[in-house]
């Protein structure tokens, strides 16, 4: 009996416990979402938090981390950031369950525009893709002439290589390199799918002495802990541009279009271009994005 | 090797700096995996009391179902409520996705069957002469499974730690709900993730140590609340 009372004052303490820990997580959680020195009034209620979805790369190199406190604090938005890879975002899109997109393949978001469901879409940033490989490279990869040319080196030697097969915007781009190169990987027995992120598949590349193709900002990030080195770049067909996207907002009612469009808006704003130009330098030496707003605006639909 | 020594070395390191950004993290991961194991224990033991001693049509049903959850993939739990939450879902109107209470949701979803089925097992050990006695004496329902919590309290109190277990290592149901957003519902598992995918293993390592250290100590407290077996 005695033993029950104390177990039962024991758990009430708990709850009490629990109950002043949970206050205090959400005031902080509060914080979180109030960025200090926002002015306040600015957006209201619901309005105020958009819904982002990303390709891992721009969220796994930290651009978002250097990019997204401005916005909150020049705007008041709050930004959700939903990292999830190119194919799921534009999904995302096309169901009205995100508000604005940033992604990266060209192709399938002309197909998302045309089908009405972008408003608008301005290019943010580019950078390239890289063919990475084992140092002593067994197919020569480093004397092919293209993209499209290593890849067949690769085919014609028979060496592994890893594709993440997950519709990100770097697979959409490597199967259609296979398709310009002739080339149906399937069901080869040098032809690995990984299914995951590109970091996770450069470490896989590397424990299997395999090629893959990897954006720059990921493969800089990962340099120092896998022995792969660069044997291919330089392709214009290599080029990587990120594009930034604002869901229609006359096919679903729910989506932020007013923060989406400040959202988008921000991304090509002198200020953030800026941010995106020196951004890794300090840890890279070199920077991972190159700015789009001095070289090309892509025409407004 | 040396990257074990870097998780380790981190782990102390991000305890003793006390960084806001972390101990927002842990104070987020106990809140929502404590209050999900609250609910666990609400629900899950009652539950496993009737599936016990109960008489109802559906019983053997039913204790099926909870033995099923016992394994039930995180991942499908969490894709099953993510499609229930969207704006275009059926609860979509409530914009629970991408917040921590969207977390409870999935790990109270995972866990209370692991009160259930504990409970349910430990009652089901009982000398039935208790239960036998306790009816002659005209006790209700109600109060009958209260006696023989009472007397299986400290199997209770296990089954309170495995649903707190289950909650707190869950990730994948939580990543996808929650969407790991820095300062809103980043908790240490979806960080070990992140840190992972981005190639930080050291960082990644340290995370799970703490994460280990803060399943130890609940672990040891429940020990120490819930009265020795007899």
């Amino acid at each position: 009996m005695r033993m029950s009372v104390t177990f039962g004052t024991v758990v009430v303490i708990l709850l009490v416990l629990l109950t002043a820990c949970a206050g205090r997580a959400a005031s902080s959680l509060h914080d979180g979402m109030t960025p200090t020195g926002v002015p306040q009034g600015m957006v209201e209620g619901q309005s105020r938090t958009i819904i982002l979805a990303t390709t891992t790369s721009v969220q796994d190199s930290g651009l978002l981390d250097a990019l997204l406190p401005r916005f909150q604090e020049e705007t008041g938005y709050v930004v959700k950031v939903i990292a999830v890879g190119t194919g799921q975002a534009l999904e995302l899109g096309r169901r009205g369950e995100a508000d604005v997109l940033l992604v990266h393949a060209p192709e399938a978001e002309e197909q998302f525009m045309a089908e009405g469901y972008g408003q608008l879409r301005f290019l943010v940033a580019t950078n390239d893709f890289v063919i990475v490989g084992p140092v002593d490279d067994p197919a020569d990869v480093r004397e092919a002439s293209s993209a499209v040319d290593a890849l067949r080196r690769i085919a014609a030697t028979g060496a592994t290589w890893v594709s993440r097969d997950d519709r990100s915007g770097t697979d959409l781009l490597e199967k259609r390199l296979w398709q310009e190169a002739g080339i149906d990987p399937r069901d080869q027995s040098w032809y690995i799918t990984s299914g995951q992120g590109m970091g996770m598949t450069l470490v896989l590349a590397d424990q299997k002495r395999a090629y893959t193709l990897s954006d720059r900002a990921t493969f800089l990030a990962f340099r120092s802990s896998i022995s792969l080195v660069i044997l291919a770049a330089g392709d214009p067909a290599l080029i990587n541009p990120y594009h930034v996207i604002t869901v229609n907002p006359t096919r679903f009612a729910r989506v932020n279009a007013r923060g989406a469009e400040a959202f988008a808006r921000f991304l090509v704003s002198q200020v953030a271009q800026q941010v995106i130009a020196s951004f890794g330098v300090d840890r890279y030496g070199e920077s991972l994005f190159r700015p789009a707003l001095v070289p090309t605006v892509t025409p407004q639909p | 090797m040396e990257l074990f020594w870097q998780g380790f070395t981190g782990a102390i390191r991000l305890i003793l700096s006390a960084d806001p950004a972390f101990v927002e993290i842990v104070e987020r991961t106990l809140f929502v995996s404590g209050l999900a194991t609250g609910l666990a224990v609400l629900t899950g033991v009652p539950l496993g009391v009737g599936l016990a001693i109960g008489r109802f049509p559906g019983r053997r049903v039913l204790g099926v179902l909870v033995n099923t959850g016992l394994g039930l993939p995180p991942v499908v739990v969490g894709l099953v409520v993510t499609l229930l939450l969207w704006r275009s879902g059926p609860l979509g109107a409530l914009a629970l996705l991408y917040t921590p209470i969207a977390m409870v949701i999935v790990q109270w979803i995972v866990a209370f069957p692991v009160a259930a089925g504990i409970t349910r097992s430990a009652i089901e050990l009982l000398d039935p002469e208790l239960l036998d006695a306790l009816r002659v004496f005209g006790a209700g329902p109600v109060r009958c499974g209260w006696e023989l919590v009472r007397a299986t309290l400290p199997q209770v109190g296990f089954a309170t730690a495995a649903a707190f277990g289950r909650a707190i290592a869950e990730v994948g149901a939580s990543l996808m709900v929650g969407g790991n957003i820095l300062g809103q519902t980043r908790i240490l598992t979806t960080a070990i993730v992140l840190e992972t995918s981005r190639g930080d293993f050291a960082l990644a390592l340290a995370l799970g140590i703490v994460l280990l250290i803060l399943a130890l100590l609940v672990n040891v407290g429940i020990r120490a609340i819930s009265p020795v077996p007899r």
